[in-house]
């Protein structure tokens, strides 16, 4: 079959892999920086419903509107939130072009809540500043973003799935290369500059209810971008700091605390009381909910039932018709009302995401990341806790450089035994008679990174984790795909064994504990400051091997007073105010009946 | 004779559901096949509608919030359900 199926060349300025989030901006800021460029955005799925905001989005978390903050308090809520590990330069780029951002949406036709005087309606989830701005209308971003791409003249490719980047003899990027989805045919797309803008790594744990695609991401943000700049030899930043997420059990998406807080709901304990000051979602918050969660007052629940009929109402608007609107058929079928019964939530199996936590491709306040030639933006850029706004944010810077670098540059010569080396990897599962699903080899291996990486981390678990990864490695030479798209899982496959590897490694290296449960060795309990305030980098070294250093924290460009570092370590409420919350939940129901 | 490699196939529900009455695929309707982030649906041959085709369903709803004659209905894949 392999012989028959033709390579297809083609030639870009700047080429855009992914087209959800920031994909999308990537490639139309690109093209308003020259519009002589020939830019390409390449999806996997379709553009039109691709990445994590399919279905729209109900806010902006980290929203710095004048008035309500300012760049700096941003930059030092984040350096304090993530435990003093952050590049601020790249912190503090997002924050100052933030409201740029939101404008530029906001003229495009998304819409953001406003007040009666026309200004953002701003509320306060995070634990010092505001910085959620509510979108109840949010279902049309992807639409939005479709319509500015057409105008913009953006060539899209879709379902083609990019598996490996090409890169030239000075090791910079010159193009991406993958197969079609459906025709299985192979494309070699040559490149100035390639922005990667693949997602999360969204299938690495394994959901507790056993169903492979019931992940909190888009199924489709299998941690494709993560290997790609892996492989062309791209730094990776503290990917030990998980992404780990407190959901409604079994649907595994958000409960949504950021929608209800404002409006009067909390993360209870299954007395219905609050045992956290702060929804915001931090490692330190996570593993108060794994103590709640694992201690005797557990299960834990999103509590709702003590609110007003008509703000229970406007909740069920919002929740039920944005990013995840299949949520209020999954409460009616568990027979769950949120004006009598509070909802159960979960801890989410394990991830990569720097959009909610910090584990991402090694970036600089330009989008670049550490290979010429390539840059990356969204969930998979490492700029901590940098969610949607951020996502569209360094899109934008990336689109911008991205184009720049393809003015003054020419295209690189294509080796063409990396193209040869790479049909043949991908072709493989499709010329076997028989072998192992993919689907089953990706459901054991999901299994096993649930089994010896999900947090608490424990040093023997994780060897043997590598030893079972490593055997699985084995088991993708005998992968057997029927058709395209079982070709395509079985590509995924490989790009979900090199993430649990990765995983695995970067938190053997770090030896302390850090972001709460993110990163919590029970064989290293105590922060080590001394030997690791700095990040943890890995990379592909000479010999194809994973390799770890160390790397200084750049310099802070705004300063974190000592009393100020523990900020995010006192989230538990204490027990008079825990008492006196359930007292006040209480008199609320009451007065409501 | 030496062993032989065989497949099986085990029976899943498919969650999601198409009304044939209102499916048009047949007058050459994609839209729902077009904006699966998962490509899971297809045209059955031997109707000519759309149907799902692989167990991958991540109930997001394009397919339903976008079909111009309301024939889908996603339901919640049953092991979450």
């Amino acid at each position: 079959m392999s012989l028959a199926l033709p390579t297809l060349e083609s030639e870009y300025d700047v080429v855009v892999v992914g087209g959800g989030t920031a994909g999308p901006m990537a490639a139309i800021k690109a093209k308003e920086h020259d519009p002589r460029l020939r830019v390409l955005l390449l999806d996997k799925a379709h553009v039109r419903r691709s990445g994590a905001i399919s279905m729209g989005m109900d806010g902006l978390n980290n929203a710095v509107v004048p008035g309500y903050a300012t760049p700096e308090q941003y930059t030092k809520e984040i350096t304090i939130a993530n435990d003093g590990i952050v590049n601020q330069s790249t912190v503090y780029a997002y924050a100052k072009h933030s409201f740029t951002t939101i404008e530029q949406l906001d003229r495009w036709g998304v819409k953001f809540e406003k007040d009666a005087t026309g200004d953002y309606a701003m509320r306060k989830v995070h634990h010092m500043g505001t910085y959620v701005l509510p979108m109840p209308e949010g279902h049309d971003v992807k639409k939005v973003l479709y319509r500015q791409l057409k105008r913009a003249r953006v060539e899209i490719t879709n379902r083609v799935i990019a598996t490996r980047l090409l890169t030239a003899a000075d090791g910079s990027v010159n193009g991406v290369m993958g197969f079609d989805s459906r025709t299985a045919e192979f494309h070699v797309i040559r490149a100035k500059s390639v922005i990667l803008a693949c997602g999360a790594a969204g299938r690495l744990g394994l959901p507790a209810s056993g169903y492979l695609m019931g992940t909190y991401e888009n199924p489709t943000n299998a941690g494709d971008g993560y290997v790609m700049a892996y492989h062309a030899g791209a730094e990776l930043a503290n990917l030990e700091c998980y992404q780990i997420n407190p959901l409604i059990k079994d649907y595994n998406g958000p409960a949504c605390a950021y929608v209800t807080g404002p409006l009067g709901g909390f993360t209870a304990n299954s007395k219905g009381e609050r045992f956290i000051e702060c929804d915001y979602w931090s490692g330190q918050m996570m593993l108060e909910f794994y103590q709640e969660l694992q201690g005797g007052k557990g299960p834990v629940f999103l509590k709702l039932n003590h609110l007003a009929e008509e703000t229970i109402q406007t909740i069920e608007t919002i929740l039920h018709s944005n990013e995840r609107p299949s949520r209020g058929q999954f409460h009616a079928g568990r027979g769950t009302d949120y004006r009598q019964q509070m909802v159960e939530m979960h801890i989410s199996e394990i991830g990569f995401c720097s959009g909610h936590s910090a584990s991402g491709v090694a970036v600089n306040e330009h989008a670049e990341t550490t290979v010429p030639g390539l840059y990356a933006a969204g969930d998979m850029a490492a700029v901590p806790h940098n969610y949607m706004l951020g996502a569209f944010t360094y899109g934008w810077f990336a689109g911008t450089q991205a184009a720049r670098r393809a003015q003054s540059t020419a295209l690189q010569p294509v080796e063409a035994e990396q193209v040869a080396r790479e049909r043949a990897r991908v072709y493989a599962p499709l010329l076997r008679d028989s072998g192992l699903p993919p689907t089953q080899v990706e459901y054991k291996l999901r299994r096993f990174v649930n089994d010896y990486l999900q947090p608490p981390k424990v040093t023997r678990k994780y060897e043997l984790g590598l030893q079972r990864f490593a055997e699985i490695e084995h088991d993708l030479d005998q992968l057997h795909a029927r058709d395209a798209h079982e070709l395509m899982r079985a590509a995924e496959v490989s790009v979900i064994r090199d993430c649990a590897e990765m995983a695995a490694r970067a938190s053997l290296f770090r030896t302390e504990s850090r972001w709460g449960l993110y990163h919590l060795r029970v064989d290293y309990p105590e922060r080590n400051d001394a030997e690791w305030l700095c990040h943890a980098h890995l990379k592909k070294d000479e010999h194809g091997r994973m390799s770890h250093f160390k790397q200084d924290i750049e310099p802070y460009i705004v300063p974190i007073a000592e009393q100020e570092k523990g900020a995010y370590d006192r989230l538990r409420v204490t027990q008079t105010a825990q008492a006196a919350t359930a007292q006040a939940a209480h008199a609320a129901a009451l007065n409501d009946a | 004779m030496a062993y032989q490699p065989r497949s099986i196939t085990q029976f899943t529900e498919a969650a999601v559901t198409v009304d044939l009455d209102k499916c048009i695929a047949h007058k050459g309707c994609t839209v729902c096949i077009d904006v699966c982030p998962m490509d899971i649906l297809d045209i059955d041959p031997a109707t000519g509608k759309a149907y799902m085709k692989r167990d991958e369903c991540w109930y997001c709803l394009p397919c339903q919030k976008d079909c111009p004659t309301g024939a889908i209905q996603v339901a919640i894949p049953y092991l979450l359900r």
